[in-house]
């Protein structure tokens, strides 16, 4: 209960400015993909607008990945986190907690941002998904990945794809972030290595080289 | 000129030691392509799930494997925990099954039926009931100095008495323990392991399974997070590689995020009563403690208080409780958090009590810290106070200014050792220039891999980039397990020693081409040539190619000669902090550290160390807590919603300034991990007794507590 109670004081948002409440009713998830078995499968999909159960066998998905068609055979409850990393080896996504609370996951679908432990990947169909991966295509490092090498927002690196990825997010919707921006716009997830110094300094950076290469017309990503 | 030819260059001649300078796995990191054990996916790779004990101390009285052993899509089941064989935590491993798939490894897992006995257990440590504590404590030896019976008697020496404790916590490492192993051949073993001891993991296996220790091979090439949790194999370990035998393919065994904050490593608790005196001036005479605590089933570490100033007279006991609460396991800065805490917080309710600054205070008696370290403190209490503007911000306890946020602000010291630990280095120049750096070593986050390139690229005088570091395959020339701030001093040395040694034999091997002595040539700037003499020199690929079809090859080692390195560092920190006496809410305005590490390699990440150990300390002082529930016997907040840890916007301005010049150079290098995260629980909990007028004497300092303790009132 306290918990909570400072959860909400310290104002811990997602990087869309959603609350995790809100979050997780968007999903249409309320608990972890790993654990829903049985009759929550049924719950499982409402998003489609379809009562229509699947599985509990494995049925074919499609799903549409960096630009990609992708076909899989997957049981209902696999998240989309999962297959993109045991099935596709798409790694840079990584699973922490696996209950959206960290964001280490963060990838966008649609072009906002999702954690991929939360979203089936049945309900992932017919939508875009943009991961990590994406964004330093033919080696080229994004600008925003620049930027975290050069303020050394990374010590471990574990936390560090989805924090790139939920800042690229972010920075969507907050071309011009101020510092309070970012503190409460990036709250959604979190380094145990303790890189948030960088991590500000790095989207503020970012988010002025961006906004210059726009201007040149180059716009990135 | 260097006395010995290993030494480091003159301050003068650096060109990239000491200098800012990016990681070099930094783009691996950001872009999500590095690959850590969890991201290993191999052809026909199994996932291993746990069954996990869902009691705090029970015994095993039968194991059914065999419902989910016929389970399509199950290829493997272990027994860990036999039948008659004791669990001591809750979520401990009793058995592992592997599947082709994670979601079936999670049904068969639930599968397995297990009967426990029920025995009797302890989880919570903190109030120290004589009662539920009976036949799980024991002593440690006293330690007793001077006469502090005597001390405290005199009538002209102020004492002040309390309580004061810090809970246990957990790593939390955000890559889970475990491994990925792989059997390439009947008695051949690769595993791909979350280790902080790359080198040191083969023989655990070996050892294990009974095979020749040269026949494993380990490879991490990074690691998210282990903080002093990931040295050993693991039941998981010894487990993966079994199932991995026993169904002829790959098996990927890390945990789920439960287990790993139930099962893989506790941070010892430490609660004490403290009793503290100091003549009227602040000079610090008499101590007296009895602190206990648990990390677990067995013993962990004597708690060394009074922390960083031997007080003249003092005497202190130990109690180990033996709790049923996890494995104690090594957390950055073993024991000094909490003798921290346990000390600097009763120091500074003492200076309130005297009337005086506690900043003052430390200054005063800072000669009672050990191997002269008295003037480093000096010089690291002033810095710091001019970082956090102490004459401006710090005040007599009690903020006096209206309304209901209050401000104050904390000081702690801390003081670590982070002497270099054994290791090789192996330094290859090949005939067309490229340069490589081999050590079974790893890169934890601290930047190791940089260190190693800066320092074969200043000895060599080529540009950062030029130098191919590989670490993280025990393949690699051994290097020492990454704890206690052991490995920037080990690798730092060593391939130094190796570069050197690379060096001069492609000098020999290009002096009489040149006309000139071997030993008055220089590599500088991407050239070999004569010392001051640029018109007699050789391009780096020139002189390489001058190698014809040899290579150089030069082994380094740690020891070895001439002094790289030292020991013992100091370090002050100041918080402040506001809190908010409606809600008990405290924020960090600002964190200060002034630290002290000897040579420093690179300061980018060096500053790294400080800023992440700041934001790990805001964390432990402010949300962590391992949560047990004393009528289930297990933790209430095995998950990152309630296992908390602070947020970006928790953090407030974080100030860094690393001592560097005559007097700290000098040294060599010397670690820089473990330090810096000593003193936030001290400095943030003194911070809020400065703010609010009482002292929250336990950590975290949650809402609830502060609340509690202004409710109660306290010392004026
Ligand atoms: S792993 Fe998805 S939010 Fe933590
Ligand atoms: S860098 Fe290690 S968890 Fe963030």
């Amino acid at each position: 209960m306290k918990q909570k109670k400072e959860k909400l004081l310290s104002g811990k948002k997602e990087a869309d400015g959603l609350t995790r409440r809100d979050f997780l009713k968007g999903a249409g998830v309320a608990v972890s993909g790993s654990i829903l078995v049985g009759e929550a499968q049924a719950e499982a999909n409402p998003a489609e607008g379809s009562a229509q159960v699947q599985g509990p066998g494995e049925v074919p998905v499609t799903l549409r990945v960096n630009g990609e068609t992708r076909r899989l055979n997957l049981e209902p409850r696999v998240t989309l986190l999962d297959a993109l990393r045991d099935r596709l080896d798409l790694t840079g996504a990584k699973k922490v907690c696996d209950r959206a609370t960290c964001g280490a996951c963060t990838m966008l679908m649609d072009d906002r941002p999702v954690y991929g432990c939360t979203v089936l990947a049945i309900e992932a169909q017919g939508h875009e998904v943009t991961t990590i991966e994406h964004f330093s295509k033919g080696g080229k490092l994004h600008p925003m990945m620049s930027a975290f090498v050069e303020h050394d927002a990374q010590q471990c690196g574990f936390c560090t794809p989805g924090f790139v990825m939920a800042c690229i997010a972010f920075l969507k919707t907050h071309p011009n972030p101020t510092m309070e921006e970012v503190e409460k716009g990036l709250g959604g997830n979190l380094c145990r290595c303790g890189t948030y110094w960088g991590i500000r300094h790095a989207v503020l950076d970012a988010a002025k080289a961006m906004s210059a290469e726009a201007e040149g017309g180059l716009i990135h990503g | 000129m260097a006395n010995c030819k290993y030494e480091w260059p003159a301050a003068g001649d650096r060109r990239l030691i000491g200098k800012s300078i990016s990681r070099i796995d930094g783009p691996a990191k950001s872009s999500g392509r590095a690959k850590y054990s969890l991201d290993i996916n191999l052809p026909g790779m199994l996932f291993a799930k746990s069954v996990n004990c869902p009691y705090a101390h029970v015994r095993i009285k039968s194991i059914d494997t065999s419902a989910a052993e016929k389970m399509p899509g199950v290829k493997a089941v272990r027994v860990i925990m036999g039948v008659g064989k004791e669990v001591q935590w809750a979520g401990d491993q009793v058995a592992a099954v592997s599947a082709v798939s994670e979601e079936i490894a999670e049904d068969a897992a639930r599968a397995v039926k297990v009967e426990y006995e029920q025995l009797p257990f302890l989880v919570n440590e903190a109030d120290f009931d004589k009662d539920k504590t009976a036949g799980r404590t024991r002593q440690a030896a006293e330690l007793k100095v001077g006469d502090p019976d005597k001390a405290f008697s005199d009538p002209d020496v102020v004492t002040h008495e309390g309580h004061y404790g810090i809970p246990v916590i957990t790593h939390c490492c955000l890559e889970p323990h475990g491994h990925v192993t792989e059997w390439m051949g009947p008695q051949s073993l690769r595993t791909f392991s979350s280790t902080q001891g790359v080198s040191a993991m083969p023989a655990q296996f070996a050892e294990a399974l009974n095979i020749p220790a040269n026949n494993v091979q380990t490879i991490c090439r990074y690691i998210g997070g282990g903080f002093g949790s990931k040295f050993q194999m693991d039941a998981w370990g010894l487990a993966s590689a079994q199932m991995a035998k026993d169904a002829g393919k790959p098996v990927k065994y890390l945990l789920e995020r439960a287990e790993e904050l139930e099962t893989a490593g506790c941070r010892p608790s430490g609660f004490a009563r403290v009793k503290v005196g100091a003549k009227k001036d602040g000079t610090l005479v008499a101590w007296e403690s009895d602190c206990w605590g648990t990390g677990g089933p067995t013993p962990s570490g004597v708690l060394p208080i009074p922390y960083v100033l031997d007080i003249p007279n003092r005497i202190r006991r130990h109690t180990f409780i033996l709790a049923n609460i996890g494995p104690a396991r090594a957390w950055r800065a073993p024991n000094h958090p909490q003798a921290a805490l346990l000390t600097m917080t009763p120091i500074d309710d003492l200076a309130a009590k005297l009337n005086m600054d506690p900043l003052q205070l430390l200054m005063k008696n800072a000669d009672l810290a050990s191997e002269g370290r008295g003037k480093v403190y000096r010089e690291e209490l002033q810095k710091v106070a001019e970082m956090s503007e102490w004459s401006k911000y710090w005040h007599p306890r009690g903020d006096k200014t209206p309304g209901h946020i209050k401000r104050g602000l904390g000081v702690s010291i801390h003081t670590w050792g982070g002497r270099g630990h054994a290791g090789n280095c192996l330094v290859t120049i090949q005939p067309d220039g490229s340069v490589t750096a081999e050590l079974g070593s790893q890169d934890l986050g601290t930047g190791t891999r940089t260190v190693i390139a800066i320092v074969a690229a200043e000895t060599l005088g080529l540009p950062v980039e030029a130098i191919r570091v590989k670490i993280g395959d025990s393949h690699y020339p051994f290097d020492g397990p990454s704890g206690g701030s052991t490995t920037v001093g080990g690798v730092s040395a060593s391939t130094r020693r190796a570069a050197v040694d690379a060096r001069d034999q492609l000098f020999a091997a290009v002096a009489p081409g040149l006309g000139v002595p071997a030993d008055q040539l220089e590599a500088v700037d991407g050239k070999i040539q004569a010392k001051g003499d640029a018109s007699k020199s050789l391009t780096w690929k020139q002189a390489c190619r001058k190698l014809g079809v040899k290579t150089v090859q030069a082994h380094g080692k740690n020891p070895g000669q001439c002094m790289l390195g030292s020991s013992g560092v100091g370090g002050a920190m100041v918080a402040d902090v506001s809190v908010d006496t409606e809600t008990g809410l405290v924020k960090i305005n600002r964190m200060a550290v002034a630290q002290d590490c000897g040579l420093i390699i690179d300061m980018k990440t060096a500053e790294s160390q400080c800023y992440g150990a700041m934001i790990m300390g805001i964390c432990y002082s402010l949300f962590e807590e391992k949560i047990m529930d004393n009528i289930t016997g297990r933790m209430l907040n095995p998950n990152m919603e309630f296992y908390k840890l602070a947020g970006i916007g928790d953090i407030g301005e974080l100030k860094v300034h690393m001592m560097t010049g005559p007097g700290y150079d000098e040294r060599g290098v010397i670690g820089l991990g473990e330090p810096p995260v000593i003193s936030p629980g001290a400095a943030i909990s003194n911070a809020v007794a400065n703010a609010i007028g009482v002292r929250v004497p336990t950590l975290p300092v949650t809402p609830e507590k502060v609340l509690a303790a202004l409710a109660k009132g306290g010392m004026a």
